[in-house]
């Protein structure tokens, strides 16, 4: 039993519902003679909930012993054979902040789960396994903390709607990224409009400079629009509403439909954020990039949702160094590196705009497995010919297509054949002195490496 | 060698493009630069009021239905690649643009509609995607085993006179009598989706030489495309 949080969502629509129906009757279920008392607040059910988070706790301790994992996955199953309706229960009373879009999920989530502390007892699913039985176990962790910052797999957000209206929807940006799994970009834009639709007084923040976002939240009363540029544009030529191409001048964009960008409330600059009456806020991070500061934008425009005073909500973001790995740097087979994951177009474009600002060696690992996407066809939507001078190794399960890749920018470099020691050890002889080598990963490419870091 | 520019058009990207199509542009134009031709790439918008008939290769991607029937609206237009093609312009098209290329093909939502008609195949729905590794024995002279990755709904059937451009070896391919793409005059299609010459150097040099009218000088070999290649073929899933 892993956290492979992304794996499950590769399946197929089928055994997507299948396995997260929180309404599936589980075989080893037992029903007392006349079915269980249905009413809100029977006695027996309290027992059941009790029951259900204590067998989930032990699930998540025994996996976690058994070094199976952060073991919340497993967690969250046991709890909910026994409990169904178990997301219900432990999201009442709560103060909810659901984070979702293609890329930035798992860091945005870290920063709102460190912004709502300012509050009080937050929880999270800071491992990022981010479907209901990560949510469960996410909420078990503490069933006494009264926020939660959920991050939500794109394709889920309809069945959180359906069971419970959150505080605050944060919808980030939406692009390419495996087409084998998640399908086409309309379809998830479809799927959050109609997720939306369902929780009519959640207050959704939503990304302005996107136009898949803006046409998914476009309809909802109550959004605060965040704008911090959008460096991928590839997805958002056309309008998602009607097809026709869309116009643009500087950072403006509309449609002849009507569909338009909407006047922000929040604006990300390069030092500082701008906010609702024109409030400013110094906004320097740890986390690097511009990519970083929009998220961090989303996660205290939610924070101040809840009524959390803006520079505390910044102060705790800017605690952050890392985010599940992400960005940090640690000791890999001896070696100081950065780790930074990108797993589509858009997020291999910040990545490599991060990379862009120093001439350390560079090491590029791509793998293709389920939670991947067998198809790495993206590998050509990306602008490796700015690497052009660098010093590059490539390793992973698909180290020969991007060198091929790499060719064809003009790019030369090294196959490490024997994975990715044999391309740390090639790049740190390559590099300066002390100069962590830095690291770019796809999904389970990342997931590997950081359950192999040492910290320095 | 010539001084001329060989101009590839990629042809509305914004609307047929979806995963790595641009790729075959890339290709094509390295491999005339590393032999000494000039090379340009012209992007076609949707956006654009018609399309280049200068062009020498013009390049269609996938894509989704709706922005399926929108690239054929706007390649109907003006009939400039009708006009190209009659030139002697070679084109190549990926996945979606095999489907809009073709004679007919009928959508997810069970309507038909007509596509450009420069190669005689009708594409229908099938009963599921097919996703995965394709390999096929190329049939035209000078491209040996083709190797790429199908993902679509689409089952092709050739007319009568219209030649595959490969027999199936693993994979679906157009689903019909073992055959993949097609082949008619200089207009290439295929299901090998997206940067489908990465991988088959062979065919993106049969089109630069139809493109350039002269037989093409050797590359030196790409080691890791040849391991890449030997590796892929391999895979049967």
């Amino acid at each position: 039993m892993t956290n492979t949080t992304r794996q499950d969502t590769r399946a197929g629509q089928h055994r997507r519902d299948e396995s997260c129906s929180p309404a599936r009757p589980s075989r080893w279920r037992l029903v007392p003679p006349g079915g269980f008392p249905t009413e809100h607040d029977s006695p027996l059910r309290r027992v059941r909930t009790a029951l259900a988070v204590a067998a989930g706790r032990l699930a998540t301790g025994a996996s976690r012993k058994l070094r199976l994992g952060s073991g919340g996955i497993i967690g969250g199953r046991v709890a909910l054979a026994l409990q169904p309706d178990l997301l219900d229960e432990l999201v009442a009373g709560k103060h909810v902040v659901v984070v979702t879009g293609t890329n930035g999920k798992t860091t945005t989530t870290h920063m709102v789960a460190e912004a709502l502390r300012a509050g009080g007892r937050s929880v999270s699913n800071a491992t990022g396994a981010n479907m209901l039985d990560g949510h469960v176990a996410a909420l078990m962790g503490d069933p006494g903390a009264d926020r939660a910052a959920l991050e939500v797999d794109e394709l889920h957000l309809a069945q959180v709607t359906e069971r419970f209206a959150p505080t605050a929807i944060l919808l980030l940006n939406l692009s390419r990224d495996q087409l084998d799994r998640v399908g086409e970009i309309r379809t998830v834009e479809a799927s959050l409009r109609a997720a939306l639709s369902r929780a009519p007084r959640t207050r959704v923040v939503a990304n302005a400079d996107d136009p898949n976002i803006v046409s998914a939240a476009a309809d909802h009363p109550e959004v605060t629009w965040v704008s911090g540029g959008c460096r991928w544009k590839h997805d958002a030529l056309n309008c998602p509403r009607c097809g026709a191409f869309l116009h643009r001048e500087d950072t403006d964009w509309y449609c002849t439909c009507g569909l338009r960008r909407p006047h922000p409330d929040w604006t990300v600059g390069t030092t500082e954020l701008i906010g609702p009456d024109g409030l400013r806020e110094e906004l320097s991070l740890p986390l690097p990039g511009q990519v970083n500061r929009v998220n961090a934008t989303f996660a205290v425009a939610a924070a101040s949702v809840l009524g959390i005073p803006v520079r505390q909500a910044v102060d705790r973001v800017r605690a952050l160094r890392q985010a599940h790995g992400r960005y940090e740097q640690v000791l890999l087979a001896g070696h100081s590196v950065r780790l930074l994951l990108a797993k589509n177009p858009a997020s291999w474009l910040e990545m490599l705009d991060l990379v862009a600002e120093n001439e350390r060696p560079l090491v590029l690992v791509v793998n293709s497995r389920e939670a991947d996407g067998y198809d790495v066809s993206w590998l050509w939507d990306i602008d490796f010919e700015r690497l052009a001078g660098r010093t590059v190794v490539v390793a992973g399960e698909r180290a020969l297509d991007l060198a091929v890749r790499l060719r064809y920018a003009e790019v030369p470099c090294e196959v490490a054949s024997a994975g990715v020691s044999q391309a740390l050890r090639w790049a740190s002889s390559h590099g300066g002195n002390d100069e962590p080598v830095e690291v770019i990963a796809n999904y389970t490419a990342f997931r590997d490496l950081f359950s192999k870091r040492q910290r320095p | 060698m010539t001084e001329s520019t060989v101009r590839i058009a990629l042809v509305v990207p914004d609307l047929l493009g979806t995963y790595g199509d641009r790729g075959n542009a890339l290709v094509l134009a390295q491999r005339l630069r590393w032999r000494g031709y000039a090379a340009e790439i012209v992007t076609v918008l949707s956006s654009d009021t018609t399309l280049p008939e200068s062009c020498e290769i013009y390049l269609l991607g996938g894509g989704e239905d709706v922005a399926q029937q929108a690239a054929v609206d706007f390649l109907a237009r003006g009939d400039g690649l009708h006009r190209a093609v009659a030139s002697g312009a070679v084109v190549l098209g990926v996945c979606g643009g095999l489907q809009v290329l073709g004679t007919a093909f009928t959508t997810g939502d069970g309507r038909t509609r007509s596509g450009l008609g420069l190669v005689d195949i009708t594409t229908e729905p099938g009963e599921r995607r097919a996703i995965g590794e394709l390999s096929t024995r190329g049939e035209l002279a000078g491209v040996g085993t083709l190797s790429g990755f199908e993902n679509h709904l689409g089952r092709s059937r050739l007319g009568e006179h219209t030649r595959p451009l490969g027999t199936v070896l693993h994979g679906t391919g157009n689903g019909t009598g073992g055959t993949e793409g097609a082949v008619s005059g200089r207009v290439v299609c295929t299901y090998l989706h997206g940067p489908a010459l990465a991988r088959n150097p062979e065919l993106a040099d049969v089109l630069l030489s139809w493109a350039v009218g002269e037989r093409l000088s050797p590359l030196p070999e790409f080691p890791e495309l040849t391991e890449l290649r030997e590796r892929r073929l391999r895979v049967r899933s």
